[in-house]
């Protein structure tokens, strides 16, 4: 799930020898171990074209105009069930799947809500949406005891009121922010009901002079750097500023939290297009992924935990041993995972977000 | 359009000259086939390339919102036959105008993009008019290089060039730490994210498309007309006023043009340099497209930008034609 502003940077992967056939899979940039693009070509002969997106909105609007010329492409289940509805997706083969045996339960069952016995698409990694902090700023600003595994943390205008010198970032996403701030009110995180989602439109309201900055990507940095001390964000993303700020070894200790009120949990799943020039190179691709070791090198490198229960043996003791990667049940008990929106309330919660952003 | 320094120079001589300096576009009578085969050619290229993507959007402007490949409905069904195009006009209408009514949003989007596409203009003109003069005006031999120099950002991706101003005015950027450094800040600027950064990026990238066209009125422009003024009795600078500006006019009208245009429906720049509450039309039309996915109303945003746009300019040039042929 990483959003950024620049417009999707083509990363075709060049190959020296000559290939029989092709195929083109369009992913979520810095979302994959580049050395399992390579390995993928040096075992099946096949040229991989690997092209990045950075939001869903980008993805979805190529899928619903046809004709992509994509063999594998990766949304987010919720944008996936409506492109689904759209008939943007073939039904998978999978007696071209050897590996889908790997797939773990939990999250199947999750998925299937979106996408029944996973007819289209299979899952490739999942995280929650939750809050990042700079421990000891916020600490030093709000003391020891400084909610920061709970929404009161930026919804409360008391608590942002005083952490907003130090900066505060949210997600550019509605779609991520008002199901939390409905959570935090102490209702239905999926609600199409327009006066709850207004409600949440007033909660935000309150809090909104208090915010530094709405993005979906500079926040990692923010973080990392210490200009920040809070980020309602992304799991790996936040993940990733920690690490970045341990290797700079900066004094600033990040940590990420899913909020113990609930937080959202996103999957983000493989599908083959309908129009896919490719279909057999598009399993062969998805079946490699699918592998084990291969599923593990993958979330060893971007730290976001994946749906894949074979992997698990592989994946290094700071991935799999860390709960902000793989929560313990209690957490897991908590999280919710987000239904598509209709025409309509999508328009709501669009138009309530720009209110939001620009005070129009 | 008035003529003359003082009264000393004869009315009908600088205008005689201003309009064989090709004010009127000059009619083509080919004679041949193969020249009338040429002049059709621009005709295609506009049928192609404007006219046909103006009436598809007309078209979706006029439809539904569907979970469908397109994302709208009715599409035509050829293979229905009659029925099928019956069903097709039957499907179209208004709705999504109407809506637009309904929300100030969008008429507050028009605004402010008006404005800042106005303002950006006028900066751009304020700025580029010396520079294009003053090129005009250089020896002979540098002119080729100061030119380069102008095309010369082209050369670099649009996105790379607005990406580099993010690192000029953010708060930890160059400027800051020159404006620090040299002593006449102690806090940092905030430019970044507000409307000066979405001004300064408009008129830099810009800036280019005001330059070359008043350069190219200019430099045609014979220097004995304003040595001529100035012999007459006028000073440097009414010379200037009275007669280099009216010959600069139409370079000066179509680098305002080509300034204002896409800087009305500009979205880039804002997106990457504005902040959250630069409120423009293009960001607009953005969500529509592509968080609402409602494709029909993203086309009645573009139908109605393309008015506002369109129907001053038919007006201007018809008011342009009209004063010349009165001047004649």
């Amino acid at each position: 799930m990483k959003m950024m502003m620049a417009t999707a940077v083509a990363t075709g992967i060049l190959a020296s020898a000559t290939f029989a056939e092709e195929v083109r899979v369009y992913n979520w940039s810095d979302y994959i171990d580049e050395e399992l693009l390579t390995k993928f070509e040096e075992e099946t002969g096949i040229k991989l074209i690997y092209d990045v997106f950075d939001s869903n909105e980008v993805l979805e609007t190529k899928m619903l105009a046809g004709g992509s010329g994509y063999d594998v492409v990766v949304p987010t289940a919720d944008f996936l069930q409506r492109q689904i509805q759209a008939g943007a997706f073939q039904p998978l083969d999978y007696s071209q799947l050897s590996n889908a045996g790997n797939q773990w339960d939990v999250i199947q069952s999750r998925t299937d809500t979106y996408d029944p016995n996973g007819e289209h698409a299979i899952n490739y990694m999942w995280g929650t949406t939750g809050i990042g902090v700079n421990v000891g700023k916020v600490t030093e600003i709000l003391g020891a005891d400084a909610p920061i595994n709970s929404l009161s943390l930026v919804m409360d205008p008391a608590n942002m009121e005083m952490l907003s010198a130090c900066g505060v970032y949210f997600l550019d996403a509605p779609t991520e922010v008002i199901p939390a701030a409905l959570t935090y009110l102490g209702l239905n995180p999926n609600s199409t009901d327009p006066d709850e989602i207004a409600q949440a439109g007033e909660a935000l309201l309150a809090v909104r002079p208090f915010i530094t900055k709405f993005h979906s990507s500079e926040y990692i940095s923010a973080l990392a750097n210490g200009d920040i001390c809070v980020a309602v964000g992304w799991s790996g993303d936040v993940l990733q500023a920690r690490d970045r700020a341990a290797e700079a070894d900066n004094g600033v200790e990040v940590a990420y939290n899913a909020p113990k009120e609930g937080a959202l949990m996103w999957f983000d799943m493989m599908a083959i297009p309908v129009d896919a020039p490719n279909p057999e190179g598009a399993h062969k691709f998805i079946d490699f992924i699918l592998d084990a070791q291969n599923m593990a090198a993958a979330s060893n490198y971007v730290y976001f935990a994946n749906g894949n229960k074979a992997s698990q043996e592989f994946l290094a003791e700071d991935v799999i041993g860390d709960t902000a990667i793989y929560p313990d049940d209690e957490t897991l008990e908590t999280l919710y995972t987000p239904v598509p929106l209709d025409a309509k309330t999508q328009r709501t919660v669009t138009r309530l977000w720009t209110k939001i952003k620009s005070g129009t | 359009m008035t003529c003359g320094c003082l009264g000393r120079i004869p009315q009908d001589w600088c205008c005689r000259h201003e309009r064989a300096r090709g004010f009127q576009p000059r009619a083509f009578i080919g004679r041949s086939a193969v020249k009338r085969a040429f002049t059709v050619i621009p005709y295609i290229w506009l049928l192609a390339l404007f006219l046909v993507p103006f009436l598809i959007v007309l078209k979706i402007s006029f439809s539904d919102i569907a979970i469908a490949i397109p994302p709208y409905t009715p599409t035509l069904e050829l293979s229905e036959g009659w029925q099928g195009v019956r069903n097709f006009f039957g499907g179209l209408d208004f709705e999504n105008f109407v809506f637009l009514t309904s929300d100030d949003l969008y008429w507050k989007a028009y605004l402010s993009s008006l404005q800042i596409a106005v303002v950006s203009t006028l900066i751009t003109l304020a700025v580029g008019l010396p520079i294009a003069y003053a090129m005009a005006r250089a020896r002979d031999d540098w002119r080729p290089a100061l030119l380069m120099l102008v095309i010369l950002p082209f050369w670099t991706s649009f996105l790379i060039r607005v990406y580099a101003w993010m690192g000029i005015l953010s708060n930890e950027g160059l400027l800051n730490q020159f404006l620090i450094w040299s002593g006449f800040i102690t806090e940092p600027l905030v430019i970044l994210n507000t409307n000066v950064a979405v001004y300064i990026g408009i008129v830099y990238t810009y800036l280019p498309f005001m330059i070359l066209p008043i350069y190219a009125s200019l430099e045609r422009m014979d220097p004995s007309y304003v040595e001529a003024a100035e012999d007459l009795g006028c000073s440097r600078l009414s010379a200037f006023w009275i007669v280099t500006l009216p010959l600069a006019r139409p370079g000066v009208i179509a680098g305002c043009f080509l300034v204002f245009i896409p800087a009305v429906g500009e979205f880039v720049i804002p997106s990457l340099l504005g902040g959250s509450s630069t409120l423009m039309i293009g960001k607009v039309l953005w969500e529509e497209f592509f968080s609402n996915r409602d494709w029909p109303v993203a086309s009645a945003v573009a139908i109605i930008l393309l008015l506002i746009l369109v129907i001053p300019i038919i007006l201007f040039q018809r008011q342009e034609v009209a004063s010349r042929e009165t001047e004649g």
